[in-house]
């Protein structure tokens, strides 16, 4: 397969994928180009983190092609739910542990102290430094991951529902990180169950429920009847301030069977 | 002061010192990603099948060495796979694989009788068997697992804590893992002689939990329980010596007696910082093909 633009960096073309049961992923098309910042919606067990492992290279398909740029360098953050907080990492350690080429000596040398402290500080937690991973505030957790993304020097950034369980605060703050590194060249993908919060701000959204079922900017997506086939449910679009704003249209079926009250 | 070193004028006391230091610190080492990883069930199983080999390897005349080293590494490899490819009720298969192994082990001494090197030296752990042939064999482990760690502390490190991204990163985690249990099985039958079969999962296990409590740091952590194993190897071995009780269960209990010590001072912090330590790491789903490629 070859690439449809010089600026492709990964082309999914027919891509499926399986734990063994039921497809994951079926028939999914999709490229990433350069400084390309999308986000890939959908409900739970709609194959995001799937289809996002897919890019990263660490999940094979079981059928479909994937094209990746030759030296195309990627860095990945995974979802705060995955990581394991009482391992015994330092910031700086959990940082630096992603540089495993052109060292063999355990400790970090003058310059990969100065590159961790220069990224540490670009993403405003140097200080924390000597802190376990454990004792920061979600937000700064998150920096920490996406710090040991950057040391990489990657072109494509994955992150796996960055703004899961964080406060609106703290969203705030992931979400002007990540168009700051959006602006300097950096192309992300992220998945988010969050459609008002996050999906609405990005300029470019992919509805997947084991298959594309939309893409295109939050206004060409986000509408009653692409997220009906993605949710499964009805939901209401309104706008506001010039963005289309999600609201769930909840109602109580007619046919519901109530719950009766046995009393005691 | 004279009573305590009179042991050292032995030569079976003086090798038993050493290889009980050496063996500490070795699996102190070791230890620390067995426990990180949530492999302590492995260790304690892979310590057991290497009971058959040791049998088998008795039993056949075959050096001890070389017929329990096939045993331990041909273990090591199979109960690495069925962990990599979460074969459904991988510790189920683990426990059957290492148990049986173990139970073989027991039935040949029944039926055949002691042969070779002391039944109960193996299961229990004794000096009295140690010559300088063992001292150069844990040296050699040890300076061989040493190397291992020292240049491959980064991507052991990355695979341990994060092993999908690891292998997203271009480190060879399938590798890395079969070195891992390798070092693991190397280990088990250095130490074997004085710390005895049924003991080895606890020193594998008591040094790292006590340097946990100790540092939130895993390079500290790394150090500190490597230190801890030896000294415990060392006190050890010499309160069974004055104590008249088998070198295992001495080691064993003067690290037990530290944990205890060390879990009193840290208080909260102490038990924080180990809460997670029942946590298995993850390792990477493998997508299995449904449609043909």
């Amino acid at each position: 397969m070859t690439p449809s633009s010089a600026t492709e960096l990964v082309r999914l073309a027919g891509v499926s994928a399986s734990y063994g049961g039921d497809p994951v992923l079926a028939g999914v098309d999709l490229a990433v180009t350069a400084r390309q910042f999308s986000g890939i919606v959908g409900p739970s067990g709609s194959g995001k983190t799937t289809l996002l492992r897919v890019l990263l290279g660490s999940v094979e398909p079981s059928a479909g092609t994937v094209w990746r740029r030759p030296g195309l360098r990627v860095g990945y953050v995974p979802q705060v739910e995955a990581v394991d907080w009482s391992f015994p990492v330092t910031v700086s350690e959990c940082v630096l542990m992603a540089r495993t080429h052109g060292r063999v000596l355990p400790w970090r040398s003058r310059s990969e102290q100065a590159e961790v402290r220069r990224i540490l500080g670009r993403l405003g937690i140097e200080e924390l430094a000597a802190r376990h991973i454990r004792d920061l505030s979600g937000g700064q957790q998150q920096r920490v991951f996406i710090a040991r993304a950057l040391l990489g020097a990657p072109e494509l950034l994955l992150m796996d529902e960055p703004t899961s369980g964080v406060d609106v605060r703290t969203r705030h703050d992931v979400l002007h990180l990540l168009e700051d590194l959006h602006g300097d060249g950096l192309a992300i993908v992220l998945t988010t169950h969050d459609l008002n919060g996050m999906a609405a701000h990005l300029p470019h959204v992919v509805c997947l429920n084991t298959e594309v079922l939309g893409e295109g900017s939050p206004r060409q997506v986000l509408t009653p009847d692409v997220l009906e086939r993605t949710y499964g449910a009805k939901m209401e679009i309104l706008e506001h301030a010039g963005m289309p704003v999600v609201l769930d249209r909840y109602a109580p079926a007619d046919n519901v069977v109530r719950l009766r009250k046995t009393g005691a | 002061m004279e009573e305590l070193l009179r042991p050292l004028e032995f030569d079976f006391f003086r090798n038993g010192l050493i290889v009980a230091t050496l063996a500490g610190a070795l699996c102190g080492m070791v230890g620390v990603y067995v426990v990180l990883k949530g492999m302590s069930y492995i260790g304690h199983g892979l310590s057991h099948a290497i009971f058959g080999g040791f049998a088998a390897s008795a039993l056949l005349g075959v050096n001890f060495a070389l017929g329990a080293g096939v045993w331990g590494v041909a273990s090591a490899l199979m109960i690495n796979g069925v962990t990599r490819r979460r074969v459904i009720g991988a510790d189920a298969a683990i426990g059957v694989i290492t148990t049986a192994s173990f139970a073989l082990g027991l039935a040949l001494f029944a039926l055949f009788g002691r042969a070779g090197r002391s039944f109960e030296a193996a299961l229990f752990g004794s000096i009295l068997g140690v010559g300088p042939e063992d001292v150069w064999a844990i040296l050699a482990v040890t300076v061989l697992v040493g190397l291992v760690v020292f240049f491959g502390y980064r991507q052991l490190l990355f695979t341990t804590f994060d092993p999908e991204v690891a292998e997203a990163s271009g480190v060879r985690t399938a590798r890395v893992d079969a070195l891992l249990m390798l070092a693991l099985a190397g280990s088990i039958l250095a130490t074997m002689q004085v710390l005895g079969v049924t003991l080895i999962a606890a020193t594998l296990v008591i040094p790292a939990t006590v340097a946990r409590m100790l540092t939130d740091s895993f390079s500290r952590m790394l150090l500190l329980a490597t230190g801890i194993g030896a000294v415990t190897g060392f006190v050890g071995m010499n309160l069974s010596y004055h104590l008249d009780v088998q070198s295992g269960p001495t080691i064993v209990l003067v690290g037990a007696a530290l944990f205890a010590v060390v879990f009193a001072l840290t208080g909260r912090r102490g038990r924080r910082r180990t809460a997670g330590l029942d946590r298995h790491a993850t390792t990477p789903l493998v997508p299995v093909s449904s449609t043909p490629r």
